[in-house]
């Protein structure tokens, strides 16, 4: 059923937030806060070293050591052969995964682990891990990604041989894959265009800085049953890859959800459970363990740093006539950056002619990336925006009035195949040109950018479940971990359907053996594929109510219909009965049929794509280089907001942390490739006083193929920030900042470079 | 017969022999896996496992039940996470 045109009473109110007592109060459980007695604490031995042969391992001496119970390597875990698969929220070589929890010939990075012990206490694990004696043979290596393509450069994997090229190579290289997408004739059109910009441009990897470090509490029962608490995206994934890289099977594993703080796509890999599960394997006894924020940053993935070419030629009305693009997305150890959607999200924004498009994904000596908010699109968009903005500069054209011309419309063919169904970006510019923001005359001093962004969103397989107790109060479970406010999405929508107050329903996250499949939190897929399943299941549990009611009034089905969370006789011809509220059919429910309960599973298709644009103001201190956000607002379409405020505080939340990619974000290595600001003291993410209040502005175009017309949000509001605050500084100083981040240091020696 | 695209370049064109537009004889995704698999071995297993498609302009993945319509266009691109 569709309820777009519905009158709606829950759908699109702000209720009080479901997790908000426990979260303030400090009552919530995380990963963290779980334990058992008995337990022990596991912890990881990391390499110093960015890249080194292990020529041996010697863990006698901490075996030895009073109060460790189990010590696992490499040697623990089965040798798992190299296997693609799409698991998590990319693709995953299952051999990579292993190698990447556990180095087993070389270390690849400074923070890579190669072994665990497990011991009576944090200090005593500490001991441990200093007897262990490692030998290595320390070997070249290389950090940067322009740097990792060269000739000569140190080459992490013997057998790394490039993928998407014809004829394909023979030598080993760090260049994992080369990705191209055409359209039209570029090179031919580029000889059309009145005005050419080009632009380099580069991103640096920055970390998604979730305020919990990763955690987990592990049980290997002695009769092969594990029990696993984690923190993670998505605990099916949990699941799946800790069966995998130990060899069992998934109905052994359970995974149970904790509550989450903060993932943005960092938590959709595995880094201690399955080693947490090997030490109890060996122990006998539970096993905890924690990472400290220092090994979140060494040994957990940031997302790609990016070094990038643009080139975009248009006519002198504006009207772009081809687009070109060169992305080199670095993937860490391991291959595997998001150089695909970096390569289909810069242009997906405009309706062009010929594109042109080549990435490349690199190898080098840093954490493997994982998956952060519109994996590879805040990168790609930093540069196509950017260039933009100096198209618009050069063409003498107001930067709102280029994009207006080249706006992506219902009906545009992508340069990567798809054409736009459905979208917004139209609307979200309305509501640019309309926003009192972009009308209001800027200060003296202060400079003003716009930049847009553009992501897929995705659907995919989720189920979910709706019981009516037996006092007719609701409980609604899902499989999709709560990281940005779907159980009270989820919730609004069953009580939608029943016809229920929002706090009439309960919504919880089901365990692996509660509930069926449902594919991680990511992509911004929950409200929309998870809610589309819980929808149904409330649909289910109406048709059944209206059947109970038949039943007991003695009337054909078809003669009841439900409304406001009753059944009620459809017409006189019905019968004069009083009406049957929740509680009264929950009552009675062992007379109908038993219990009161439905459970769908989908593969949601039909995921809205989504568009923002992102109005920013800034000023600029020309002595310390200090950029300073005076203004920001954040308009994007959103489908419908099932509830307001969290999608409001999604699209803030997103913009804050692009703010802190564009202004201070990095990693800093020393000469022998260690990371030497691995804390939040030197590893700078904005806090509150370093941003202003950002007003989101929520566009409604709503989706067909949901319910309710949602639209994922979370991703999309971390794709324009840095191209806006890039445009703005470029405003109010003149000078174009094509390299990230936009810290002080660089502004000022800008400053001293122009002279 | 519906028409198929290979939109992301070089990776799927290794099975194609380079070719970039062909037209294949299926009503379903899942018809048209089977298809590609038989024309091009190693096609259909790599769209399976790690492509989405896009019919007439819309995003399916791991759908096989989605309806291929005479004259639809399909489009091969590569299987879309995120964060």
């Amino acid at each position: 059923m569709n309820y777009i045109d519905s009158s709606l009473k829950v759908v699109g109110s702000r209720p009080v937030r479901p997790d908000g007592v426990d979260k303030v109060t400090g009552r919530a459980v995380f990963a963290a806060d779980t334990r058992t007695a008995g337990m022990l604490w596991g912890k990881i031995l990391r390499s110093p070293h960015a890249h080194a042969r292990i020529v041996s391992i010697d863990t006698s001496k901490a075996e030895a050591l009073k109060g460790v119970f189990a010590v696992v390597t490499a040697a623990d875990f089965p040798d798992i052969p190299s296997e693609e698969a799409f698991v998590g929220e990319g693709p995953v070589n299952f051999r990579d995964l292993a190698l990447n929890v556990m180095a087993r010939q070389k270390v690849l990075y400074e923070g890579h682990a190669l072994a665990a012990v497990a011991a009576s206490t944090q200090e005593i694990a500490d001991q441990a891990l200093a007897l262990i004696d490692v030998k290595y043979e320390v070997l070249p290596h290389v950090i940067d990604v322009e740097e990792a393509m060269a000739d000569g450069a140190p080459i992490l994997h013997d057998d790394m041989i490039t993928t998407g090229v014809n004829p394909p190579p023979t030598k080993a290289s760090n260049i994992a894959k080369v990705v191209t997408f055409k359209k039209g004739d570029a090179e031919a059109a580029f000889a059309e265009a009145d005005v050419i910009v080009e632009g380099h441009y580069t991103t640096q990897p920055v970390h998604q800085a979730y305020i919990e470090p990763h955690a987990c509490l592990a049980t290997y029962a002695p009769d092969g049953q594990i029990q696993i608490h984690s923190s993670s995206q998505g605990h099916f994934m949990v699941r799946a890859y800790t069966a995998k890289l130990l060899g069992l099977n998934l109905s052994d594993i359970r995974v149970n959800p904790a509550e989450i703080g903060g993932g943005f796509g960092g938590k959709t890999l595995v880094y201690l459970e399955p080693v947490a599960v090997a030490l109890s394997r060996k122990s006998g006894r539970t096993v905890k363990m924690q990472m400290t924020r220092e090994e979140v940053f060494r040994g957990s993935g940031p997302t790609s740093g990016a070094a990038m070419d643009v080139k975009i030629g248009a006519k002198k009305d504006g009207t772009i006539v081809a687009a070109k693009q060169v992305l080199k997305y670095q993937a860490g150890a391991f291959a595997g950056s998001p150089i695909g959607p970096g390569c289909m999200c810069g242009f997906a924004m405009y309706d062009l002619p010929n594109v042109d498009v080549v990435g490349y994904d690199v190898v080098s000596n840093r954490p493997k990336v994982a998956a952060y908010r519109a994996p590879g699109a805040p990168i790609t968009s930093f540069a196509v925006e950017s260039a933009m903005d100096e198209l618009a500069l050069k063409l003498g054209m107001d930067p709102l009035t280029l994009r207006e011309k080249n706006a992506a419309k219902n009906g545009t063919k992508t340069h990567y195949g798809p054409t736009h169904q459905n979208i917004g970006f139209t609307a979200v510019l309305d509501a640019v040109r309309a926003h009192p923001h972009w009308k209001t005359p800027l200060k003296e001093g202060q400079g003003r950018g716009l930049a847009a962004g553009f992501w897929f969103n995705i659907g995919g397989e989720s189920s979910a479940q709706v019981h009516v107790n037996e006092d007719g109060s609701v409980t609604a479970a899902t499989g999709s971990p709560d990281i940005g406010g779907s159980r009270a999405s989820i919730g609004m929508m069953v009580a939608e359907v029943l016809g229920v107050p929002a706090d009439a329903v309960r919504t919880i996250v089901a365990d692996t053996a509660s509930i069926g499949f449902t594919h991680l939190t990511g992509g911004s897929r929950v409200t929309f594929a998870t809610g589309m399943a819980a929808t149904q299941a409330a649909e289910k549990v109406v048709e059944d109510l209206k059947r109970r009611a038949a039943q007991t009034w003695e009337i054909p089905v078809d003669a009841v219909e439900w409304k406001d969370g009753k059944a009620y006789p459809a017409g006189s011809n019905a019968g004069a009965f009083e009406p049957l509220d929740l509680a009264a059919l929950a009552l009675k429910s062992p007379r109908t049929g038993g219990p009161i309960a439905a459970e769908v599973s989908v593969n949601a298709q039909g995921a809205g794509a989504g568009f923002g644009a992102h109005i920013c103001d800034v000023t600029v201190d020309k002595e310390t280089g200090q950029v300073t956000i005076e203004r920001y607002t954040a308009i994007q379409d959103v489908g419908k907001a099932i509830h307001p405020s969290y999608v409001e505080g999604q699209i803030q939340g997103g913009a804050a942390q692009g703010i802190g990619w564009a202004l201070n974000e990095e990693y800093v290595y020393n000469d022998r490739g260690q990371m030497e600001n691995p804390g939040f003291l030197d590893y700078r993410v904005p806090v509150a006083s370093d941003v202003p209040m950002i007003e989101a502005v929520l566009v409604e175009v709503p989706n067909p193929r949901h319910p309710f017309g949602a639209r994922g949000v979370g991703e999309v509001p971390i794709v324009p920030p840095m191209a806006a605050i890039a445009n703005a500084i470029r405003s109010a100083t003149g000078l174009r900042m094509p390299d990230l981040p936009m810290s002080p240091p660089k502004v000022r020696a800008a400053f001293d470079a122009r002279g | 017969m519906v028409k198929v695209v290979l939109s992301s370049g070089s990776a799927s064109q290794q099975f194609t022999g380079g070719e970039t537009e062909f037209e294949v004889e299926a009503t379903t995704f899942r018809r048209l896996v089977l298809e590609l698999e038989q024309r091009y071995p190693g096609l259909g297993k790599q769209v399976e496992e790690s492509m989405a498609i896009a019919i007439d302009g819309e995003i399916f993945q791991d759908a096989y039940a989605a309806e291929l319509q005479a004259g639809s266009e399909v489009v091969l691109i590569p299987k879309i996470g995120g964060g």
